[in-house]
């Protein structure tokens, strides 16, 4: 079985959010990146398939450079090699038609994602490279089996869990409790430093959307204490004031 | 002309956050002098999807077929794109969701379209740009961007509109497109439906517990001021990673994003990766016993104490103002 697991390179989650150049820039000053932690899921439970199934697992990254200590800590958890394509990834479209790209290239039985990517948050490119390849995608996935040829999964539905069965081949953005992050250990800290990754050039897609410029939401108004003697003046408070009841 | 908002369908009707991607389809409708289509798919209530009209809508197509029940976001993007030809739509709407997200993406990628997804506001439209504001990192920060494709995908997210419904009513007619087997070759084996019906992201508004609440047997207050404000009920991520509550209720960073018009958080800290799933809150609410809990800077109405005592006096205070 052939996996591919796309990550994603973005700020950590207690990042904070500024920007540059006249809000048009992201500022990289004093960031730290780690993988997508949707990705991270997607990532870990692929490394367990290729242990109980046996697989070989590439992952791929749509990004500059400055990923690649992400996409080597992905290959010391335990994927096999990796591919980046070597372009700022500007929107969903493009990731997508690059993924499709290098997917209908090598032609892979499992391709996992993240159930969404932190930056972009759209939930969108598991969808888009589903339909580019002409098979079924399925998120968010939050439990994984495979049997045979065919993947035995849970995704969360509106309110609940949805339990089905699919023929392989399949794209699924995956979240928890799917598997459990992995740390990589020394062994394969050490031998990620061997293990292939493949820079390619992306192919050319007409460009969809354009960034005009970023914005930083409202700073929030202080907030209004209640002493607890007082907590059934909340309700007024939410009734007269913020009428929301 | 026609701009096209999917919908989704819950026991039969039109789900909220669907009636206001109809209130936003309508308001660009009115800027590009085009109509209202709206798309209805699988079992619904012919006088509900009527009701699509208080939104603005002018027509409804319906294909009743049974086998579009199901929540299948590859039959559904398979039919939309149908109805997108049929109407000449440019401009198509659906709400975000993990289904609209789906199709949305699809039928994008079907069109050759642009998807554009969490969109906070009516877009900018002038001199043939089109321009949307969307939410970003996890709530943290807005892009706007300029829409270049001719057919334009938007998802929208919740409140980003607030609708005025009248009494109008749209026409409902059937529509019939082909379906494809290939869409229908997974089977779902089972469906586990929590028994409260109120979905978090439909919910107006939401009452969470953290790991405040000490353990799964001190839910039923928390419960309580929920059904008394009529409310659905989350939790922060290690309360469900402790199975104190299901997996669905979990909000945040890597649960579910909500945008609820109040937000009512009881022993939640209010680490960051919980603030990135309840920031498009209209009015947050914090119970905490620690006056330096983080939460209170992200709130709008803070209460300094213990939640065991102060969530029933609360649930009182409701139903005594009825
Ligand atoms: C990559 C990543 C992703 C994450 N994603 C999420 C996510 O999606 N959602 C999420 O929620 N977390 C997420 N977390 C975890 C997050 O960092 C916090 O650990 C978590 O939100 C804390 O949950 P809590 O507030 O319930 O618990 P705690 O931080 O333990 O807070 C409990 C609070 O209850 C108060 N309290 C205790 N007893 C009482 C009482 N009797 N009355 C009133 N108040 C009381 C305490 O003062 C305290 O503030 C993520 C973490 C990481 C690293
Ligand atoms: N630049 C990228 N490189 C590789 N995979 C990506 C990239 N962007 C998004 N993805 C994958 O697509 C998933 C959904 O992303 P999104 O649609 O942006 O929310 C992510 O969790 C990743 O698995």
């Amino acid at each position: 079985m052939k996996i591919l697991v796309c990550i994603t390179n973005v700020p950590d989650t207690t990042a904070k959010i500024t920007f540059t150049d006249n809000n048009t820039k992201f500022n990289k000053a004093g960031i730290s990146y780690i993988i997508g932690p949707y990705d991270d899921y997607a990532l870990a439970r692929a490394v367990e398939l290729k242990e109980s199934n046996g697989a070989t697992v590439t992952v791929l990254n749509v990004g500059e450079a400055d990923g690649d200590p992400q996409i080597r800590k992905a290959l010391a958890i335990g994927a096999d090699d990796a591919i980046r394509v070597n372009a700022e990834p500007t929107d969903s479209y493009f990731v997508a038609v690059q993924i499709a790209h290098i997917a209908k290239e090598n032609g892979y039985d499992l391709i996992l994602m993240g159930r969404e990517s932190l930056d972009f948050n759209s939930g969108v490119v598991h969808g888009l490279v589903g339909e580019m390849l002409g098979i079924p995608s399925y998120s968010p996935v939050m439990k994984l089996d495979i049997d045979g040829t065919t993947a035995k999964l849970a995704r969360e539905i509106d309110g609940g869990k949805e339990y089905l069965e699919a023929p392989l081949p399949l794209v699924l953005g995956c979240q928890e409790p799917i598997a459990e992050w992995k740390i990589p250990n020394m062994r394969g800290i050490m031998t990620a430093r061997t293990k292939p990754l493949n820079v390619v050039e992306p192919v050319e897609v007409a460009s969809m959307t354009n960034l005009e410029s970023y914005s930083l939401p409202a700073p929030k108004g202080e907030c209004k204490m209640i002493p607890a003697e007082e907590a059934e003046s909340l309700i007024t408070l939410l009734r007269k004031e913020a009428r929301v009841l | 002309m026609s701009v096209l908002i999917f919908v989704e369908i819950d026991n039969g009707t039109i789900k909220k956050t669907s009636q206001e991607a109809i209130a936003y389809g309508a308001q660009v409708a009115q800027m590009l002098n085009a109509s209202t289509t709206v798309l209805a798919l699988g079992q619904a209530d012919e006088a509900a999807l009527a009701t699509a009209g208080n939104f603005g809508a002018t027509k409804v197509l319906h294909d009743a077929n049974d086998k579009l029940t199901q929540e299948n976001s590859l039959a559904y993007a398979h039919v939309l794109v149908q109805a997108a030809q049929q109407e000449g739509s440019k401009v198509i709407v659906l709400a975000k969701s993990g289904l609209g997200d789906a199709v949305a993406a699809r039928a994008a990628a079907k069109l050759q379209a642009s998807v554009v997804s969490n969109i906070t506001d009516l877009p900018e439209i002038s001199e043939g740009t089109f321009k949307v504001k969307r939410s970003i990192y996890t709530g943290k920060a807005f892009a706007t961007v300029e829409v270049q494709s001719e057919i334009k995908v938007l998802a929208i997210r919740k409140n980003a509109i607030e609708p005025e419904p009248t009494d109008e009513l749209a026409t409902v007619e059937p529509f019939s497109p082909s379906l494809r087997d290939s869409d229908f070759v997974a089977t779902i084996t089972q469906v586990e439906k929590a028994s409260s019906n109120l979905s978090l992201t439909d919910a107006d508004i939401i009452v969470s517990g953290g790991r405040g609440m000490k353990g799964p047997e001190n839910w039923g207050p928390l419960e309580e001021l929920a059904k008394a404000l009529g409310a659905a009920t989350g939790c922060s991520k290690p309360v469900s990673d402790l199975d104190w509550r299901p997996h669905h209720e979990h909000i945040g960073q890597t649960g579910i994003k909500v945008a609820p018009n109040l937000y009512i958080a009881c022993g939640i800290s209010g680490a960051i990766q919980h603030l990135a799933g309840v920031n498009g809150s209209k009015y947050i609410v914090v119970i905490n016993k620690d006056p330096e809990a983080p939460f209170f800077k992200a709130a709008d109405y803070g209460i300094v104490g213990d939640i065991f005592e102060i969530l029933p006096r609360l649930t009182k205070a409701v139903e005594a103002s009825r």
